[in-house]
């Protein structure tokens, strides 16, 4: 592929995975994954623990590598074992189960580290911009306090808001609400929520069904370790494989 | 020979004092900053480098800090190198105490959670700003109270110097003993010393140690 065939991006998808295996050990978690994510979607990836949804996820940023298939995010092969890593993660965002926030830096300075240290923002301009994304999250007011401060649905909204300062061109979430109570849960959904409206481009793991049902453009269920069932958030109001039909069952 | 303990012998043993400190600070400084390049190298990225290091805190952990002091000091000089007593007791010292500190310092910047560099990572840190910005601040809290801890051990080996003629406490004890004769007086003086420097720092350790148990943060 020609690093300046500029033109065809606009319809190229931000995330496709093609025909992508990946064993630990003897233990296969994916076997010939398949799927794309077009500019401003919203995927969600739903299925029970250890379906291979999770560590699909985690491909697409590298944080696990692939044995077979291809993986294409924002025009790079992420696949490529010459990959420019961190130029692919400033081009993608995630957000973890366990938030992640940095303890010893306040919620500003959390914000900031990335633009500031690795796209040379001017620490006055990576400020304002810190300002914009809790904004964005409702957090104005938690600048200068630290993660410990703050709840659980709190840390994980600045966490986005950490992610978001990066400009990225897709986010991902990794079960972001698992840990919190269903109060908290909400207010974090909410900023999701308001990401999609405003056109970015997701991937979520998620096993809220009533918020996939709502957000997804597109939903994946996964099944050891492969594509089970896919299509729109219809699929899971009226699924046609007998293994979807008892997972929404069971998680509603 | 013998006589009474005047204050010309105490004033010998303060000076001996002295000198156990200035070898503690030298093991500390040098140690610390050896040391500190053994806990980077046990968790480099580089297999050759991690065995090294490794290497490195086996060899010296399995060596008694006595047989060092010989070593350097009676041993370079048989092939040749002279060197002074302070000169072998402060390599010495180094040498043992960036094993050790290293070894501590290792298991800090371990114990910062793996989902820290996580983070970093899927912030597009580099490897070293990942180390400087995320991973060394937190390991740092969670080092300072093992650390001060071990500093009693630094200043108790330090009493090792005195088998190379380096005059610190113990040794200007020796010195004085053998005018006088009157070991149980003088090790008496010389142990409440060695007590009155170590068990402030004890206790600081120890100190450092609950706050840091209280400050945790509660991760989820």
């Amino acid at each position: 592929m020609n690093a300046h065939s500029a033109p065809p991006a606009a319809a190229a998808p931000v995330v496709a995975l093609r025909n992508v295996h990946k064993s630990f050990g003897p233990l296969k978690v994916l076997d010939g994954v398949s799927f794309t994510v077009p500019r401003g979607e919203v995927m969600v990836l739903i299925g029970r623990s250890g379906s291979g949804k999770s560590t699909a996820l985690r491909c697409i940023d590298r944080f696990e590598t692939i044995d077979n298939g291809e993986i294409e995010v924002c025009g790079r092969r992420v696949d490529d074992a010459r990959l420019d890593v961190r130029a692919l993660r400033q081009d993608v965002g995630i957000v973890f189960q366990s938030y992640n926030l940095f303890p010893h830096l306040t919620i500003e300075e959390n914000i900031t580290l990335a633009p500031h240290s690795v796209k040379k923002v001017p620490k006055a301009e990576a400020r304002a911009l810190a300002a914009k994304v809790l904004a964005q999250v409702g957090l104005e007011e938690k600048l200068h306090a630290y993660p410990e401060q703050l709840s659980g649905g709190q840390q994980q909204r600045a966490a986005i808001a950490r992610s978001l300062a990066m400009q990225p061109k897709v986010m991902l979430f990794d079960e972001v609400t698992s840990a919190l109570d269903p109060e908290l849960t909400g207010e974090v959904l909410k900023v999701i929520e308001a990401l999609a409206t405003e056109g970015m481009t997701m991937v979520l793991v998620t096993h809220e069904m009533s918020f996939a049902r709502g957000i997804a453009d597109q939903v994946v269920f996964m099944h050891k370790g492969k594509v089970h069932e896919a299509g729109s958030a219809d699929i899971l109001s009226s699924p046609s494989t007998p293994e979807l039909a008892q997972f929404v069952g069971t998680g509603l | 020979m013998g006589g009474d303990l005047n204050i010309n012998h105490l004033l010998f043993l303060a000076h001996g004092a002295l000198w156990t400190v200035g070898l503690s600070a030298i093991a500390l400084v040098g140690g610390g900053t050896f040391g500190f390049l053994v806990a980077l190298g046990r968790v480099s990225s580089s297999r050759a480098v991690r065995l090294l290091a490794a290497s490195y805190v086996q060899l010296i952990q399995g060596t008694p800090l006595l047989v060092i002091m010989f070593l350097s000091f009676f041993g370079l000089a048989a092939i040749g190198f002279n060197i002074s007593p302070l000169l072998a007791a402060g390599a010495s010292m180094t040498i043992f105490v960036a094993a050790y500190l290293g070894e501590i310092w290792r298991g800090c910047i371990e114990a910062v959670p793996k989902q820290q560099w996580e983070a970093a990572e899927g912030l597009a840190l580099s490897r070293g700003q990942r180390m400087i910005k995320v991973i060394l601040p937190q390991a740092i809290r969670i080092a300072t109270p093992p650390t001060v801890g071990f500093m009693v051990q630094i200043i108790k080996n330090t009493s090792l110097a005195s088998v190379v003629g380096f005059v610190e406490l113990t040794r200007s004890g020796q010195i004085i003993n053998n005018s006088l004769f009157e070991p149980f007086i003088i090790y008496s003086i010389i142990a409440v010393v060695y007590f009155s420097l170590c068990y402030p720092l004890s206790r600081l350790s120890r100190r450092l140690e609950r706050t840091a148990l209280q400050k945790k943060p509660a991760l989820a």
